[in-house]
Formats: C-alpha cells, structure tokens, sequence
C-alpha cells in the first residue's frame, strides 16, 4: 500500500501568533525590580510600660530636617553632602573624644572582643519635609554604616562587604550596627 | 522522464522565514522571565525618589505595596491634588491601612506571615506628614519591616 502523505501544517503563522503574545507580555508588564532602603519600625510601646533610660547627650547624634528641607546636626545647620563624614566621625569616634560617644566592650565571634560604639543616630522630620530629603538624609546614614562595615571587612578579611560569608557579615554587623532611631515627628514649620 | 523546472529568471529571492517564530518566541521567554506582571492600575503619580544604598526586593509574595502621590489628572476633580494613599485599586486613607494589611497578611502562608514586608512607594515630592501617618499605622499593625522603595541614583 501507498505510504499516504501526511499533511503538513502551515506554521507561517506562528510568527504572528508569537508576536502577538510577545507584544501582549510587553504591554502587561514592567521591567523595574522593586528596590528600595529597608528599615524596621519600632513596635508600638504599651501604655504601661516605663519610659526607657534616658542616653547620654554625647551617645546621640541628632539630626533634624525642618519642612524647609534643611538640616541640622548635632545643633548646626549642615549640608547633605557632609552628613556621612559626620555621622561617621560619630560612629567611629577615632580620637575617643568626649563630645562623641562611649564605647562598650563585647564579645564578637571571629574578632574577639571588641569595642562597639553606644552612638545612636537619632532622626527628626517636619510634617513638611520632603520624601527626597527624608530619604537622602537615610541613604547618607545608611552609606557612613556601609562604608565602616566594608573598611572592617577589608581590614579584617581582605575581601568586600558583600564577598564575606554569613558569619563573617554577622560578626561585622555586630560592630557596627545600624541604630537609626526616629523620633516622633513635630509639626514646627506649619504646613 | 526526468522534467525539469526551468528557474524563472530574476525576481527577488523570497527570504527563508522558518526561523522567525523561533526567534519571536526566544524574545517572548526573555521578556516573560525578566518582567513582572503590573498587578495594579496606578492612580496616584509615584514620582520614585533616588537613593544610593539599595537592596532589592527579593521575595515578590512577601511583598505588600503603599503607594502615596498626588492623584493623576483624571482623579484630581474628584480626589483634589493632596498627596493620597492607594491601596490596591482604590484610594484610601491612613485610617484604611490597618485592615488592608490584616487582610493582605491573612492571604499569605502562615509561615510567611512574619516575614511581611511592607513597600511605600510614595512619591518623591511629598511631604513626610502622611508617610509618617503611614508608619505609625504600620506599627500599629505590627508591620514593622518596612522598604522605601527608591530607585538607584544615577548622576552624582
């Protein structure tokens, strides 16, 4: 018997038919991967609970934006860009001065005990102020932290911040890390 | 007999399209690989803001949006110009968020339920009256980790 001719199917459509689905997923969706600064709120304090220990004037590095977007650190009005210096110079306290703040002892595994700063950066916003600024002014806290964490991790392991493993992240976060704390916000410049 | 076709003489060529589906299909798999579907309309304008430090986002599903801007232009006879909150597909106010994120914490796996991670993407000319609004009503949701989300700064 004839060996019978299967019929072949006309995929000169396909091209159309993936097209259509192509420019379908372009349309519907986006491209940009959620990125972002992330940070953890404080709980909500009980009503009962005793107001904590009050911190020493020298452990706290205050910084306030009025909804004129302008800063002021530690009592002087301030430039954005010299924000990560300062706060640094606060968190490292390399000269052990007095206005800075103390420093306690703990046991850091793979370093041994070391001396961690007691300094808590202490953020105050106007009603008024602007997302940008509010976010600049965390993005620079948040670089002054980066930037000692990846001098230790060099120092330390000769490697990048990021190249560290799990254990030698956590010990260097331990040194240094990130206490931001904001304070209620006050409605002072009006609207 | 063997006949043969005599090849008409000139005319184009026609071009060998058997590969195009192929090639149509490898850009489809790209795009649906990188993308992410828009799960909302946007009815407020979320100018994003820029920021350095950056850490991405990583697991989609633990992952809860704010959105707070100015109301685009078709809502603004409706919804004024203040900064809004959008919540999913509707406007919405601070007082709203509580039960919102209750009911987005109750859609997830219970043991991602502690994980939740809440996005304000809010836009970068708003005042920080309602983001703060919006914080302290996330504390007293107990949705504490939170992400500015911000996009990376290109110029210095």
């Amino acid at each position: 018997m004839a060996k019978r001719d299967i019929p072949e199917v006309n995929a000169g459509s396909m091209a159309d038919i993936a097209f259509l689905l192509l420019i379908f997923f372009l349309v519907t969706t986006t491209m940009d991967s959620d990125t972002g600064i992330s940070r953890t709120l404080p709980p909500v304090v009980p009503k009962d609970e005793p107001p904590p220990p009050p911190i020493k004037e020298r452990n706290v590095f205050a910084v306030l934006i009025n909804s004129q977007n302008q800063l002021l650190v530690e009592g002087e009005p301030l430039d954005i860009s010299q924000l990560k210096d300062k706060a640094k110079e606060f968190i490292e306290n390399p000269a052990r001065k007095d206005n800075l703040p103390e420093f306690k002892e703990i046991e850091v595994p793979l370093f041994g005990v070391v001396e961690v700063s007691k300094g808590v950066i202490s953020l105050q916003t106007d009603r008024g102020t602007q997302y940008q600024v509010y976010l600049m002014v965390q993005n620079e806290l948040a670089r002054a932290y980066n930037e000692l964490r990846e001098e230790l991790a060099k120092k330390k392991f000769g490697k990048d911040y990021k190249d560290l493993d799990e254990d030698q992240q956590k010990a260097i976060r331990k040194i240094y890390p990130q206490k931001i704390s904001e304070a209620e916000p006050k409605n002072v410049g009006g609207k | 007999m063997a006949r043969f076709k005599k090849k008409k003489a000139g005319g184009p060529q026609s071009i060998n399209t058997a590969s195009l589906p192929d090639i149509v299909f490898m850009l489809l798999f790209f795009f649906m690989v990188s993308t992410t579907m828009k799960e909302v309309d946007l009815k407020v304008i979320v100018r994003p803001a820029q920021a350095t430090e950056l850490s991405k986002l990583e697991h989609k599903e633990l992952v809860t949006f704010i959105y707070v801007g100015v109301p685009s232009r078709a809502f603004q006879s409706l919804y004024g110009n203040e900064p809004r909150v959008q919540l999913n597909d509707q406007f919405a106010t601070v007082d709203d968020i509580q039960s919102y994120i209750a009911q987005a914490r109750d859609n997830m796996r219970e043991s991602d339920q502690s994980k939740m991670i809440v996005s304000i993407k809010a836009d970068k000319e708003c005042p920080m009256g309602i983001i703060t609004d919006i914080k302290q009503a996330l504390r007293k949701a107990a949705a504490l980790k939170i992400n500015y989300s911000a996009s990376q700064k290109t110029t210095k």
